[in-house]
């Protein structure tokens, strides 16, 4: 059963963690986090009135079964994974991780890949140093919830100056609405060192009247010099709300690279924010999105400037179809001191339908003088000259917008690092576009 | 039998204002005819008229390819029926490749169950590529983003080397292009000529037709076309420029007007 968040709170928060076997620290960083939910009010994302939403849903711990090699995993879970299989792995199945796979040679390496929950016991420092330092508990009442209730999770450790080339994969899945789902991602990449890390979240809910929440978290630390890739692919039932807020901290030189397709089928808050602490750091976000049905989906993406000729691009393009709405905003923020930042902004829209609804809201908000920035917004439909073109070519009109909806989404396609992730991404744009 | 390609008594118009009045041309195959004239003598709209442009509202006249109206057909049909229009501005598409896009048109073209393999296509398109001195690199770039002017029009003459149709038409290929490129191009299109294949070319200036010789040339004004003639016109155009026709005519305003 689902507990009204009116109920929840300090001694609900520290029964659970305690039922985990939680060390005392957790445990007691959680009962804050528990006493936060009381008193934070929700976030406010523009022209998206989260009240109305169903979010007083916890859920109850519904741990996966865990298994000790990929073949035993359950097969909707394996087919997700494909032959992606070889690399580093990392499997939360509704409220745990069933499955963690880290090849012998990077673990000689110093890497690190866990649940969050158990590096909280073997890498302690490293995880109270970092965790939800950049998504607070405090932010608002679904930071105060994902900070009280987080669960699995992933921790990932890159040491100084190592590289590790084949993608991480984190896959995310719930088949159970009544789950609490709230997967926490931890990456830290330490000074010079560069990975790249490949995140599906996905449901498979059947016949159900729960509404399961997704309520997520990325965070992301790149120290000096290290290079992140992050991709996220996320597509859960019409009946899952997915609540994402991804955070990079980049340090002097640093470079995170986001990849996100938020193409869930219910309503969505994302919000994928860098904050460009260091001079010569640098963040590239690419956001795609398709909206069907009668979802809602609120997409922020932010990018914050403080360190010297720090440069961030942010790029989200939405198709939107059917009765589907989508509020999309862009935020560049240089502060005062960050000469020679650069930031850029472009959000487009591609209305499918009339009943369809999508805005663009760039902000640029600029404290310093010595600094470039620029947004660029869109909202139409497809291009009547471009349908021409093709057709003229002898591709029929159909295929022709096809090719046309696609290609307007290629540039983030395109950039996902894993094959089987790329294929992923390709069906469910078949199934959301049609 | 039918001549290759005909059209009659043609009348277009753009935003109600009417471009063509009335244009007749027959060609027979293997043809190259050459449709010169002045600005804003509706030479532009005869060829997106023809591929059916969505801007131009035909209001009047027959179109006939191979004795068939392309009138009566949609754009795509009219370009698997075998019509192909080089375009003065072909369109920028951000996410569709060259190569995935040219497939696709072959393939439109060969229908279903009958597709190019992936292999054949690629040596096909990188053959083509080469005799048009083009970049390798652009067979996966997106289509026409980025490319300059001349790169434009040679990846115009690229489709068409691929799409192998029946009745071409160029509108000003020529333009934007300096005199290597040009000499590119019209290598490509001579390397297309073929006794069941002709072609429609036009342009403003007598400069391609050094290149790509006609068969005939037409001086087009007022919407129609007024003389008609071989390259020996071409060449006097060039010379003494379009007023001559003028006077010859009793013509005062060449092009389509206000009125």
């Amino acid at each position: 059963m689902s507990t009204p968040t009116t109920s929840f709170g300090r001694e609900a928060a520290a029964a659970i963690a305690r039922s985990k076997n939680e060390p005392a620290w957790l445990v007691a960083w959680r009962e804050e986090a528990g006493d936060l939910t009381r008193t934070l009010e929700l976030p406010k994302p523009e022209k998206t009135p989260l009240q109305r939403w169903n979010l007083d849903v916890q859920g109850t711990h519904r741990p996966g079964r865990e298994v000790a090699a990929a073949a035993d995993l359950p097969a909707p879970i394996a087919s997700l994974l494909g032959t992606a299989a070889d690399g580093a792995v990392i499997v939360q199945h509704n409220s745990s991780v069933i499955y963690t796979k880290l090849p012998e040679e990077w673990k000689a390496k110093g890497v690190v890949l866990s649940s969050l929950e158990d590096a909280a016991r073997t890498h302690e420092e490293l995880v109270r140093a970092h965790l939800m330092t950049a998504y607070e508990r405090g932010e608002h009442k679904l930071s105060a919830m994902h900070g009280a209730l987080w669960n699995g999770g992933a921790f990932l450790y890159v040491p100084r100056g190592v590289e590790i080339e084949v993608p991480v994969q984190a896959l995310l899945y719930a088949d159970d609405a009544e789950a609490t789902f709230a997967p926490h991602i931890l990456v830290i990449a330490d000074a010079n060192s560069r990975v790249t890390v490949v995140e599906t979240a996905s449901s498979s809910l059947g016949e159900t009247d729960a509404t399961l929440l997704h309520n997520g978290a990325v965070e992301v630390f790149a120290k000096a010099g290290a290079q992140v890739r992050y991709a996220a692919v996320h597509h859960m039932d019409s009946k899952a709300i997915d609540i994402s807020y991804r955070r990079a901290v980049l340090e002097n030189d640093a470079r995170i690279e986001w990849i996100v397709g938020d193409l869930h089928e219910g309503n969505t808050v994302t919000d994928t924010l860098s904050v460009l602490k260091g001079n010569g750091s640098t963040s590239d976000a690419k956001i795609i999105s398709v909206g069907t049905g009668s979802q809602r989906m609120s997409l922020t993406t932010r990018a914050v400037h403080f360190g010297r000729s720090s440069e961030s691009d942010m790029i989200t393009r939405a198709v939107m179809k059917d009765a589907a709405t989508a509020i999309i905003n862009g935020i560049t923020k240089i502060e005062k001191g960050a000469t020679k930042a650069d930031g850029q902004q472009t959000e487009k829209v591609l209305m499918l339908s009339p009943k369809a609804r999508g805005d663009a809201n760039p902000i640029l908000l600029i404290d310093e003088d010595d600094v470039k920035a620029g947004h660029a917004a869109s909202v139409g439909q497809v291009n009547a000259e471009q349908v021409h073109y093709l057709m003229s070519r002898g591709i029929a009109k159909e295929e022709a917008e096809r090719l046309i909806i696609y290609g307007f989404l290629d540039p983030v396609v395109s950039q996902i690092p894993l094959e089987s992730v790329r294929e992923l991404l390709h069906r469910i744009l078949e199934r959301k576009l049609g | 039998m039918s001549s290759l390609f005909e059209i009659h008594g043609l009348k277009s118009a753009i935003e109600g204002k009417e471009i063509l009045k009335g244009f007749d041309l027959t060609m027979q195959a293997g043809e190259v005819h050459a449709i010169m004239g002045p600005n804003g003598t509706g030479k532009s709209t005869l060829a997106s008229s023809i591929m059916g442009h969505p801007k131009y509202e035909v209001t009047e006249g027959k179109v006939l390819l191979e004795g068939e109206d392309v009138l009566e057909m949609g754009v795509d049909e009219r370009a698997r029926a075998g019509l192909f229009l080089a375009m003065q501005y072909p369109s920028e598409i951000t996410g569709v490749t060259n190569a995935d896009f040219l497939r696709s048109a072959i393939n439109a073209r060969r229908g279903e169950g009958n597709e190019i393999s992936l292999i054949k296509f690629v040596r096909l398109m990188e053959a083509k590529m080469k005799e048009l001195d083009m970049n390798p690199e652009f067979m996966h770039r997106y289509l026409n983003e980025g490319f300059s002017g001349g790169e434009k029009k040679r990846n115009e003459i690229l489709q068409m080397m691929m799409l192998e149709p029946k009745l071409v038409i160029l509108d000003e290929i020529d333009s934007g292009l300096d005199i290597d490129a040009l000499k590119i191009v019209a290598a490509g299109v001579n390397a297309m000529r073929e006794p069941d294949r002709s072609f429609l070319i036009i342009t403003h200036y007598q400069r391609l037709l050094n290149y790509i010789k006609p068969d005939y040339v037409h001086v087009m004004m007022q919407g129609r076309i007024v003389k008609s003639g071989g390259p020996e016109l071409a060449e006097r155009l060039e010379a003494e420029g379009y007023d001559w026709v003028k006077d010859e005519l009793g013509i005062v305003d060449e092009t389509v007007g206000q009125a």
